[in-house]
């Protein structure tokens, strides 16, 4: 035996190092017939590690005060080596890991990848979006400008709309009554360390769920059912090294679209660092228009878009927290016999067009001030996204599915 | 502080919502930090006209001198004045309590101003001074109505009187705006060389916003050719190990 492998004989009788290879990688099959839309899954998992090596960098330099912190970003700008390249990084792997799970998570509705026997995985999903909102919002207020302070004021003060608790809890998680030292100071801690270990742990279960019931794929085939005589699925094929450099291929592309708006336009005309936020947060001078970040902004149309009731924004903020929660029925909304898209009819398709529309038109009112002709569009097309979820059940069961084949369509 | 008292103190702000904007049209600033001829005089500009009110506070004179294709000495000589040291930033002497009740509100730190307000709104902005005996210092801007700062630059262009003309808006109402301006005092530079030098001011500050920029660009096509490369490579390899997956 080479010294290699008595190595390994070494580690495997103490920790299970090539049965994990085997059970993820080398011998987990995954359906042949992966497209485009599979590429996100491995384009999130490189995003997250990007931004916790990155972040880990930005926290060495960075300083979580409110008379430090705009300062400490423009010293990592400036004068720390590479520093600039580092912070670019992190503010566009933050959009980057948005644009990456939306289309994830898209394509997860146009295959059905929620539908049984992958609830939980889509569960565990829905979590880590949430978690990632979260991270991404405690995030933006760190450079301490005026976006970060007025957005983070906004956006407390709605929890303050809640009833009877609202008003404490949004004291509670300011730390202060209005976002000040002591907010800034806790949701570094939330930013660089709480919320990343939730993030991994999910990521974590997310994947093990997934490994455990096998990927879908473009046409919601069980592969599962047709096995050779080793009792491999014959449609399917060892992650690694089909999928392992397959994936590479994504990745490149990738890094070329994400290091593109890096080096040479790294605000992306204000979609991924607005102007406002390179003027130091100052609590007494509101911004003209507090605008979040593209990826929140479909349901801060919503919230808008609900008027208050008894001079309370609390509905807004209920429809808002809906808007979000209704994505973990989606398994038990759907009553389709099919998955894909691909074997079902026209009520779905129609459906899905009309959501996906609905969601970049809210997108875009976020970004807009709400005058009245907006707040009317607003309101049209939160009723669309809401009937996408809420309708689900009808459509689906009344929807002329096409047969589903025992194999998998791969030219 | 109490979320009351904030927003008592807004509404006594009237004027802050559109302190901004103003609905004027912007000029364009053709900006081109590559020129470094423009970078050096505008950084001339700026420390004779801006520095002695505006901080630069995150700009080192040595990054200065060594993106600007300057000597120490020439740095020294040509741009500092009061005994700072090369490692320095761009600070001011002038303290907050004054320049609060000389100017109403302390002169923001130009660091990154290019960067929030963008050039092209700085380059009307320098161009859009105008007599006003109403104001303070004598002098009014279009693009950022009723500010608190003089017009600095008014012996290089000169002074100006607006030309308004009255005219109805959608509302029924009338409104004046600015169309035009006529020169009362012509200044030591034409309007052409005016623009110029602030344009080449506006340059300046689009530079110190971001020294970085020259750097993030020139080592972006590099990563870009190199993945350009590493993606053919990457593609002939999957299809190597996929030639049989049929």
């Amino acid at each position: 035996m080479s010294r290699m492998a008595s190595l390994m004989t070494w580690v495997d009788d103490r920790f299970p190092l090539t049965k994990m290879w085997k059970e993820h990688l080398a011998e987990y099959y995954a359906p042949k017939n992966f497209n485009f839309w599979y590429f996100f899954g491995s384009l999130a998992l490189l995003v997250l590690v990007m931004q916790i090596l990155t972040g880990i960098f930005l926290t060495m330099h960075y300083k979580p005060d409110a008379n430090l912190a705009f300062g400490s970003v423009e010293y990592i700008m400036r004068d720390v080596p590479w520093g600039w390249l580092i912070r670019y990084m992190h503010s566009t792997g933050a959009s980057a890991f948005f644009i990456v799970v939306y289309l994830h998570m898209y394509r997860g509705l146009i295959y059905g990848s929620y539908k049984k026997p992958r609830e939980l995985i889509w569960i565990f999903g829905v979590l880590i979006y949430l978690v990632l909102m979260a991270e991404a919002f405690m995030g933006y207020l760190l450079p301490w400008g005026q976006l970060s302070y007025w957005g983070a004021q906004v956006i407390v003060n709605l929890i303050a709309a809640v009833p009877y608790i609202g008003p404490d809890v949004a004291i509670w998680l300011r730390g202060d009554f209005v976002v000040s030292d002591a907010t800034l100071n806790r949701f570094f801690a939330f930013h660089v360390i709480a919320l990343p270990l939730v993030l991994l742990g999910l990521v974590v279960a997310h994947v093990i769920a997934l490994h455990e019931v096998g990927s879908n794929n473009p046409d919601g085939v069980d592969i599962k059912k047709v096995k050779d005589e080793n009792g491999i699925p014959k449609d399917g094929i060892p992650f690694h090294p089909y999928y392992s450099v397959k994936d590479i291929v994504g990745v490149v592309v990738f890094l070329m679209f994400f290091f593109l708006v890096v080096f040479f336009t790294p605000e992306l005309g204000g979609w991924f660092l607005e102007g406002d936020n390179f003027i130091p947060a100052d609590p007494l001078k509101t911004p003209e228009h507090i605008v979040p970040l593209w990826y929140f902004t479909p349901f801060y149309a919503i919230l808008r878009a609900i008027p208050p009731l008894f001079g309370s924004q609390f509905p807004g903020v209920a429809a808002m927290g809906l808007s979000i929660v209704l994505f973990f029925f989606l398994p038990w909304l759907d009553r389709s016999p099919v998955k894909s898209v691909r074997y079902r009819g026209g009520l779905f398709k129609t459906a899905l067009v009309i959501f996906v529309i609905s969601f970049i038109v809210l997108g875009w009112l976020g970004t807009q001030p709400a005058t009245p002709v907006l707040t009317n569009f607003a309101r049209f097309f939160s009723v669309l996204y809401f009937a996408f979820f809420i309708l689900m059940p009808f459509y689906t069961a009344l929807d002329k599915t096409k047969p589903v084949p025992d194999r998998v369509t791969y030219k | 502080m109490n979320k009351s008292i904030v927003l008592g103190l807004l509404l006594l702000m009237p004027g802050l919502a559109t302190a901004s904007g103003g609905g004027v049209h912007l000029e364009q600033a053709h900006v081109n930090v590559q020129n470094q001829a423009s970078l050096q005089n505008g950084a001339k500009l700026f420390v004779n006209y801006c520095l002695s009110c505006h901080s630069a506070r995150f700009m080192r004179y040595s990054r200065l001198a060594r993106d600007l294709g300057l000597t120490e000495e020439q740095v020294k000589e040509n741009l500092m004045f009061i005994g700072e040291k090369l490692g320095d930033t761009m600070t001011v002497n002038m303290p907050t309590e004054d320049s609060k009740r000389w100017f109403g509100t302390p002169p923001p730190d130009l660091s990154v101003i290019a960067r929030s307000r963008g050039p092209d709104w700085l380059y009307t902005y320098m161009k859009t001074f105008y007599v006003d005996a109403s104001r303070p210092f004598g002098a009014n801007n279009a693009v950022f109505p009723d500010v608190g700062m003089p017009h600095v630059m008014w012996e290089l262009e000169g002074l100006k009187r607006p030309v308004f003309e009255t005219h109805v808006d959608a509302d029924g109402k009338e409104v004046k705006s600015i169309v035009g301006y006529e020169m009362v005092q012509p200044g030591k530079l034409s309007p052409l060389d005016y623009d110029a030098a602030v344009a080449d001011l506006v340059n300046f500050l689009v530079y110190l916003g971001e020294p970085g920029q020259f750097d993030r660009k020139r080592i972006g096509l590099a990563v870009l050719l190199f993945l350009g490369l590493l993606a053919v490579l990457s593609y002939y390899l999957k299809k190597e190990y996929w030639k049989d997956v049929h």
